[in-house]
């Protein structure tokens, strides 16, 4: 078996940094309200595995626990900002039959 | 952060806890809503006053929060600064309730239970606790932690009339402020790769300028300028302030982007100096004055009070970047050589208090005549005395007049711009005082002409409320007044970067 050229902490970090990339796409690219939610959940998780995987630097020492509290934490902070955001986002289309912006709506700019 | 030990109790997180709890029991018996506003506005600006004489007296403190000490454990620390914000916050906080408890808690005990009711009065709390928390918080995650849930409460309250228009606009604030989030998160993240702590007085240790901090700090920095609203991050908010109900707007205003302000001054100045560079500090300065001066145009323009109010906002952020380029003013320290630090911060206290006592002084238009029309002001003087002058008063700070805080806040950076030969920044200053000038005389026109007074209707406003914005903006003035003792307390724990300037 040859040697991976990255290690698996590395591996991750890319990993994270590449769902960053992509939710910023989403996140900035579509108009859709949900796809700019779901966007922004993309990014979130790449922060999370990015920030998981600082906590396996030291590979002697073994892994580090304080990312993974510290992640759970900011689950629990992108889980209520998305209710948050769903229920805003659900009672906008409620009141205006839109999920997006009054300025970003087709032919409903302000 | 040069903190002296002092030996300390775990008290100052009464100053979260009691506001939290305050949020709950009210969210659980909406009728309690009224005892709690009047034990919450004074039990906690107590509690804050108590802290900021503690720190006074022992010079900062720093508090390991059950008794583990970082980097293990988590720790609270408390300068000047952080002292200072959370009273100004205690005093706001408690001025909008007391305005609020009206509006908002069932007169009658029969009464029913309104929408905007039931959320206020706990998404104030909440708000307050987040405040709080943030100002006493020592370490990168807790900040994250408080200012999440200080976006949150902010969405809501925004949101809190239910029309589509205000909906639009929570909306809009929560991308922005989420956005922010996770880029100072990110920005967290690799600050604690590189230096395997998340204390900030531990990093400001180890901190270098080497590559992953710099990006990490123009990650967060970021992130925190989309949420202080900076030119050009500023759409989001005058549509979420002057949508909100006027006792929400005055603490959107009024404190909230100090918040996030508050974190960028902890990280430039405490953090990281070493690492700001020679652009960063330019950068901050110039989108500042574009916010100064793009903000007060906008603000002209605007045929409603409440979005004047709101575009002022955006202006008068703009100042708090300038400290930036300012701090450190010629060079060499001198005795005032932290004047521009100093400035910009009493900066953020009197323009704090003077916002809130603004939009707060819109309320009372807006119940008295039902709109907030500026053309629609005509004879307010007349029919609402306290509440003009209030507004006057508060317009005085703003505008950067002596005797008020704004006063002294824009002397102090002005000496230092031209102690440093930095002409430039002195002037958008100065425009950006005259056009606060011509968008705050308009109302101010309007409301003093008795033409055509005989067919306007004004309803009768209480006076007990009208003395509220009367008292915010009074202690705008008294900030200018007796700004000797502000900058001492300032002076507590002040980062040698505030003398040195950031480079």
């Amino acid at each position: 078996m040859t040697e991976m050229p990255v290690s698996s902490a590395q591996l991750f970090g890319l990993c994270g940094a590449a769902l960053i990339g992509i939710g910023l796409y989403g996140f900035i690219a579509h108009r859709h309200l949900l796809r700019r939610l779901v966007g922004f959940n993309v990014i979130g998780s790449g922060v999370f595995l990015l920030f998981g995987s600082t906590g396996y630097r030291r590979v002697e020492l073994g892994a580090d626990p304080v990312p993974q509290a510290l992640v759970i934490t900011g689950v629990v902070v992108a889980v209520s900002a998305t209710a948050l955001l769903v229920a805003l986002i659900i009672r906008l289309a409620q009141l205006t039959g839109s999920a997006r912006l009054p300025e970003e709506s087709p032919g409903g700019g302000r | 952060m040069a903190f002296f030990e002092a030996s300390e109790g775990p008290w100052p997180a009464l100053l979260i806890g009691v506001p939290l709890l305050a949020a709950f029991t009210a969210i659980v018996t909406w009728r309690a809503a009224r005892l709690l506003i009047w034990s919450g506005a004074a039990v906690v600006p107590v509690l804050s006053v108590v802290l900021l004489a503690r720190v006074i007296h022992a010079g900062g403190l720093r508090l390991p929060i059950g008794g583990w000490a970082p980097p293990l454990g988590i720790a609270f620390a408390v300068d000047g600064l952080s002292a200072g914000f959370i009273v100004v916050t205690g005093l706001v906080m408690a001025g909008v309730l007391l305005f609020a408890l009206p509006q908002f808690t069932a007169s009658a005990p029969g009464a029913a239970e309104s929408r905007a009711g039931y959320a206020f009065v706990p998404l104030v709390f909440l708000a307050w606790a987040a405040l709080n928390a943030l100002f006493l918080s020592g370490d990168l995650f807790n900040l994250y932690v408080a200012l999440e849930l200080l976006t949150l409460s902010a969405v809501a309250l925004v949101a809190i009339d239910g029309r589509s228009g205000t909906i639009a606009a929570a909306i809009r604030y929560a991308l922005f402020g989420l956005f922010g989030s996770l880029a100072y998160l990110l920005g967290a993240a690799l600050l604690y790769a590189v230096h395997g702590t998340l204390d900030m007085a531990l990093i400001a240790e180890r901190a270098t300028a080497d590559g992953a901090t710099v990006i990490a700090g123009a990650l967060m920095t970021a992130g925190l300028a989309a949420k202080t609203a900076l030119f050009p991050f500023h759409a989001w908010l005058p549509p979420a302030h002057s949508g909100a109900p006027a006792p929400a707007s005055a603490i959107l205003s009024g404190l909230v982007p100090k918040a996030s302000f508050y974190i960028i001054v902890r990280i430039w100045f405490d953090v990281m100096p070493q690492a700001a560079g020679t652009i960063m500090p330019v950068l901050l300065g110039v989108l500042g004055s574009c916010a100064i001066i793009y903000g007060s145009v906008l603000a002209i323009r605007q045929e409603q009070l409440k979005l004047v109010i709101a575009y002022s906002t955006v202006a008068q952020l703009g100042y708090l970047f300038l400290i930036f380029p300012l701090a450190g003013g010629g060079g060499e320290p001198q005795p005032w050589a932290a004047g521009a630090w100093t400035g910009g911060i009493i900066h953020a206290f009197s323009h704090a208090l003077a916002k809130a006592a603004m939009f707060l002084c819109a309320g009372l238009f807006m119940e008295a005549l039902g709109h907030d029309r500026i053309a629609g002001l005509r004879g307010a003087a007349h029919h609402l005395p306290l509440t003009v002058f209030a507004f006057a008063l508060a317009g005085v700070s703003l505008m950067g007049l002596p005797p008020s805080g704004g006063f002294t806040a824009k002397y102090l950076l002005l000496t230092a711009s031209f102690a440093g030969g930095q002409i430039g920044w002195a002037i958008v200053i100065m425009v950006g005082g005259l056009l606060a000038a011509l968008y705050l005389f308009r109302p101010l026109t309007y409301a003093f002409t008795r033409r055509g007074l005989e067919e306007r209707e004004f309803a009768r406003v209480p006076r007990p409320r009208q003395v509220i914005p009367l008292l915010l903006a009074g202690l705008s003035i008294l900030l200018g007044i007796a700004s000797a003792a502000p900058y001492d307390i300032l002076q507590i724990g002040r980062p040698h970067a505030a003398v040195e300037g950031l480079e």
